[in-house]
């Protein structure tokens, strides 16, 4: 641990649960019609557990990576530290600070670029950028310039900064997603599966930013990824999560070579993930 | 690692920054949506000529008849645009799916929904002129004797209370994105039927009369009323001044309270994410 010893983030046995009506259910012939809607309307919740006691420390300028299959809790971690889920038990701290009862103390040094772009599709990427800066109490003059600058570092050409939005693809639109999430200078950087839908090269561009941000900054990071390259390139540690619980952790190069003893033909990260979930890789999306 | 320390002038100057940039987040919205600005705004006019030419059949006072109607029309405008743009900030978001950025920024609630709010009521006065000045063109409106300074006052002391029954009723939407947004349509349309809108309250059925006590849609348009319709002076104005006055004391810190307890409630249950 570097600096006072304090983690840039921790979590201690913390809980997340979710309560859930089946929506299925209300397809099958038993729930259809006016008594059947009524039978469904009584139908109580099932308890989902998206988080089940995960505890994790990250180090300050660490890359922390995240892997798991669909549903297996990344995202409920990432909004937990987020600030946009109070855990049901345990605690999530942000550099010492809980992140339910220093809640604002601990925005102002963190952000998030989640797999979806959430923007004002309507309005242009320098729209966005102008109000994420006046958000963060940045001039919105030089706030959209760095952010400009950040987006032709990524590839973005700066004359499509000024056209509505939801005209950019995707790639471009998670890149503009990338840019405003760093232009605030976070240090606590959360990366919700940020090169999901990126063209290889784009993909390798956000990477790299990725790579020189926490080198330039200090900045720390924690990652989720499906990408297992992704995952290697970027990471100093890795956790495995499956059905709410980390299944296994370690630093990438140590966790091959543990695999590697099991399997003689050599182990990929791949092989890990397939191993540790007993899931197969889905290419997108999330819980 | 601490958050950066800012003076209380640094911290203020920082969150009035973000309240413009609500504003101004609206504005570019609106400038997106232009098209349907003209639209909306076309159907107002003409929706408030067509209720004004009810008043040019009725006997006798026609033209009496016709601003009581245009009173009626355009406050509830503007009211209804104030009530909306509150009540709905939240479902909008969880529509774009911009709800957990917003939320996650370092602000404080109050600066969020203030910048929507002083928005709702630059927009509402701004439609609200235009319409007046389109519909002044179709009728000879008398308001030589008017009391305008009055009906002003009137007008701004219930946009407060109106921003209270939004910030209420954007709770809704953080509950549930759809059926939010469809019980903030049953509670505006409640609100019209009961506050006397086109019609006096005592024309309402007996048993709906006294509902019509707690909207304070019914003081605004007594006030704005007595102000433009009999000229009556800013004093005389005073209880129905001091009604609203007391209502929005009590809506607002009531609508911040419910509204940080839906937050709570949205980030336990986690629906404090995008919908649609």
């Amino acid at each position: 641990m570097s600096g006072n010893g304090v983690p840039a983030a921790a979590a201690t046995a913390v809980r997340k649960t979710f309560r859930e009506k089946d929506e299925t259910l209300a397809y099958l012939p038993e729930y259809r019609g006016l008594a059947g809607r009524w039978k469904y309307a009584r139908l109580r919740p099932k308890d989902i557990r998206a988080v089940n006691d995960v505890s994790f420390e990250v180090r300050r300028g660490e890359i922390f990576g995240i892997l798991g299959p669909n549903g297996s809790g990344k995202s409920t971690l990432i909004r937990l530290v987020a600030t946009l889920l109070l855990p049901d038990a345990g605690r999530v701290t942000v550099f010492g600070m809980d992140v339910v009862k220093e809640r604002r103390a601990v925005r102002h040094l963190i952000n998030r670029v989640s797999v979806e772009a959430a923007f004002f599709k309507k309005l242009s990427a320098l729209e966005n950028l102008r109000y994420a800066a006046r958000l963060y109490g940045l001039p919105p003059r030089e706030g959209t310039e760095h952010a400009l600058v950040i987006l032709e570092r990524l590839g973005f050409d700066r004359r499509k900064a000024f056209g509505s939005l939801e005209n950019l693809s995707r790639g471009m639109q998670q890149k503009v997603a990338v840019a405003r999430a760093l232009f605030t200078s976070p240090v606590l950087l959360l990366l919700d599966e940020p090169t999901t839908g990126l063209d290889p090269r784009s993909k390798r561009e956000v990477q790299e930013f990725v790579l020189e941000v926490r080198a330039t900054h200090d900045t720390t990071v924690i990652l989720t990824s499906h990408d297992m390259a992704e995952a290697d390139r970027l990471c100093d540690r890795l956790a495995f999560i499956d059905e709410g619980r980390f299944v296994t952790e370690g630093r990438p190069a140590v966790l091959k070579e543990e695999y590697c003893r099991l399997r003689p033909d050599g182990a990929t990260l791949e092989d890990i993930f397939l191993d540790v979930t007993g899931k197969h890789l889905i290419a997108e999306g999330d819980d | 690692m601490e958050a950066p320390k800012k003076s209380t002038r640094g911290q203020l100057r920082a969150e009035l920054g973000a309240t413009l940039g609500f504003v101004e987040r609206n504005f570019y919205l609106s400038k997106r949506y232009l098209g349907w600005e003209v639209v909306f705004l076309f159907y107002t006019i003409v929706n408030t000529l067509t209720i004004a030419l009810i008043g040019v059949t009725a006997p006798g006072q026609a033209g009496e008849k016709v601003l009581y109607l245009v009173i009626g029309a355009l406050l509830w405008g503007f009211l209804s645009i104030i009530f909306h743009d509150v009540s709905e900030s939240v479902a909008w978001e969880r529509w774009e799916g911009t709800i957990e950025y917003t939320f996650m920024a370092p602000i404080h609630r109050l600066t969020h929904l203030g910048g929507m709010c002083i928005y709702a009521i630059i927009y509402g006065i701004l439609r609200s002129v235009i319409v007046l000045a389109v519909v002044a063109l179709f009728f000879d409106l008398d308001l030589g004797g008017a009391n305008l300074l009055g009906a002003l006052a009137v007008l701004m002391m219930s946009s407060i209370s109106f921003i209270g029954l939004g910030l209420m009723a954007a709770v809704l939407p953080l509950l549930s994105a759809e059926r939010g947004a469809q019980a903030t349509h049953i509670l505006q349309g409640f609100i019209l039927l009961v506050s006397g809108v086109y019609y006096e309250v005592s024309v309402l059925p007996r048993w709906l009369q006294p509902i019509s006590v707690i909207s304070p849609a019914t003081y605004t348009l007594r006030g704005v009323r007595a102000a433009l319709l009999e000229g009556v002076p800013l004093g005389e104005l005073v209880p129905c001044l001091a009604i609203l006055a007391a209502t929005g004391v009590i809506l607002i810190p009531a609508g911040l309270a419910v509204f940080a307890w839906g937050e709570n409630y949205a980030m336990r249950a986690g629906k404090l994410k995008r919908s649609g």
